[in-house]
């Protein structure tokens, strides 16, 4: 079975430009990796697997074509773990408040 | 059409004039001096025009609110008869959850009324969401441009809500890697989609944070019977500061005293693969507040009509640990739960308000809204996965890049005044270098001065030290 089929919600990656075609006014770290692009939408192609160069219309319309990378991508940022460094603020200026 | 990079740079000039509506050339004077008020006007609209737009999308008339215990803890520490009142403009209130509503609402609705079918902004901040919902309100369509990875495809967390709430208010985004190839893509898609170029720096941009300023002046005054003493800004690319204080002066405001506010990242380089994620905070910050003030023509259109220099009395850092304990002093003292990078000026209000004196009112422009990896959690689990030290201490023990370090107690909070000489003189600088050979006529010098708020002796003044250091060192 093919990783997505038509419509799916997907995300494709292109290089934009090689490391070769950038800008020359970089730091040697950037100009060494190529500049790279990712972009959700939905597939147009019938069916693809994951590192198929396949096309998708984006959230506004738009047909634009790249390698598939992800399949219903999901956005997986988070609140964090707790931080024992701001745990304590709290406590420490409600003491100081109480004080005064 | 050759789409590589040095062939669709050379086409800049007239993508920006079709992407913008605006021929710049119109607006130029001489090689050094602009029209800059003509420039700001050519959108012909009324401050009044403004407000009324803003209000057709529920942009605008934020609360203000007193911040009495955050004051009360700042009179704990300060010297007897100190500690000014500290007032906060909610701007997590408009649509989108920041001020960058209003900078957006102008430039769609502009974009709209001239024919445009949509909107491109570069943002990885809250820019990008700000024109994503304001677009979505108008019926335009529009792709934001985001730097949000490293090499690894590692993106720091603020940035990647960022992405999603553009998404949210469907927008096409383009998530790119590190590097100011940013403006190479922004050129290729206006000139593709023909859409309106929503740059930072447009004069409808500006022209939609007056309102910022006049509407706390006005709320002020309402409450109070004067105006502010100071107000406070947190300052990256310059359109906070300039819209802000010109509201201001439109309010009648003329005696307040305008302060800039940046967190501290000197050191890192910010077209750097590496540094990128070793920093927690991806605006509001000296990479780009300083330069900005120093060239503020570096933008992506070809004159800035941001330009913080001309503005500002007073330009302040703080550290990045700084800004973490006054976010949780906020939602802990006040019960405003709020995204850090939007409460960077508080950080700096909290220093400064112990300066003034009791009965002197401090105003904090602006809030933003926080979720998830907008807030102080998630953006330190980043900075300890990147490597950094976060540790409890003297912020003054703050190393960009290295080190956050989150202050001991509320004393701790202590605001560094930039250069604002050295800043004044390197403007002067650069702006002769950019013109080498052309001699300045007194128009000119008259524009060097306004332009960095300082005045035609001292322009003259400095024109002639660099002279002569030129000389030395030929």
């Amino acid at each position: 079975m093919a990783d997505a089929k038509r419509g799916d919600l997907v995300q494709i990656h292109k290089i934009v430009l090689e490391p070769d075609e950038r800008s020359d006014n970089l730091p040697s770290c950037t100009k060494s990796v190529p500049y790279e692009c990712w972009i959700k939408g939905f597939l147009v192609d019938e069916d693809a697997d994951m590192g198929d160069e396949v096309s998708i219309r984006t959230f506004i319309g738009r047909e634009i074509s790249g390698v598939l990378c992800q399949v219903n991508p999901m956005y997986d940022h988070n609140f964090g773990e707790p931080q024992k460094e701001l745990l304590s603020i709290d406590t420490e200026v409600r003491r100081q408040l109480e004080r005064t | 059409m050759d789409m590589s990079y040095s062939a669709v740079m050379s086409r800049k000039k007239d993508i920006l004039r079709r992407a913008t509506g605006i021929d710049y050339d119109r607006f130029e004077i001489s090689p050094l001096t602009f029209d800059y008020e003509g420039l700001m006007n050519s959108c012909e609209y009324s401050l009044e025009d403004v407000q009324r737009i803003l209000e057709e999308t529920g942009v605008g008339k934020t609360p203000l609110v007193e911040l009495e215990n955050l004051t009360e803890l700042v009179r704990s520490i300060s010297s007897p008869g100190r500690g000014g009142r500290i007032f906060v403009k909610d701007e997590a209130a408009n649509p989108s959850g920041s001020f960058k509503d209003r900078r957006a609402a102008l430039s769609v609705f502009h974009a709209k009324k001239l024919g445009y079918k949509g909107v491109v902004a570069a943002s990885s901040g809250n820019y990008g969401a700000a024109v994503a919902s304001q677009a979505a309100k108008r019926g335009l369509k529009a792709i934001i441009l985001q730097e949000v990875y490293d090499s690894r495809k590692v993106g720091q967390p603020e940035i990647l809500e960022k992405t999603r709430a553009c998404e949210a208010y469907g927008a096409e985004v383009w998530q790119l890697t590190v590097g100011p190839e940013l403006f190479y893509i922004m050129l290729r898609v206006l000139e593709e989609t023909e859409f309106f170029s929503a740059s930072l720096y447009v004069p409808t941009s500006v022209r939609g944070i007056e309102t910022l300023g006049y509407e706390l002046a006005q709320q002020v005054f309402q409450r109070e019977g004067r105006f502010p003493d100071v107000v406070m800004i947190t300052h990256a690319g310059g359109g906070n500061v300039t819209g802000t204080a010109r509201g201001l002066n439109k309010a009648g405001s003329y005696n307040t005293i305008v302060v800039g506010v940046s967190v501290d990242l000197q050191g890192l380089h910010m077209a750097s693969d590496i540094d990128f994620n070793r920093k927690s905070f991806t605006t509001g910050h000296t990479g780009f507040g300083i330069p900005f003030l120093t060239w503020p023509d570096r933008t992506d259109v070809p004159r800035n009509c941001a330009r913080g220099l001309r503005y500002l009395d007073r330009y302040l850092s703080v550290t990045q640990g700084e800004v973490f304990y006054t976010t949780e002093l906020l939602a802990k003292l006040e019960g405003i739960e709020r995204g850090p990078a939007g409460n960077t000026s508080l950080a700096g209000a909290i220093s400064l308000a112990r300066e003034l004196e009791k009965d002197q009112i401090l105003v904090v422009q602006e809030t933003e809204y926080t979720a998830a990896g907008k807030l102080p959690s998630s953006q330190l689990t980043f900075a300890k996965e990147n490597g950094i030290e976060v540790r409890r201490g003297d912020p003054k023990e703050n190393i960009p890049g290295k080190a956050i370090v989150i202050p001991e107690g509320v004393d701790q909070i202590r605001i560094e005044d930039m250069d604002m000489e050295k800043i004044r003189r390197s403007y002067i600088e650069r702006a002769m270098k950019m013109t080498e050979g052309y001699v300045p006529t007194r128009e000119d010098i008259e524009f060097l001065a306004e332009d960095s708020k300082s005045s035609v002796d001292y322009v003259q003044e400095t024109i002639r030290s660099l002279k002569v250091k030129r000389a030395e060192l030929a």
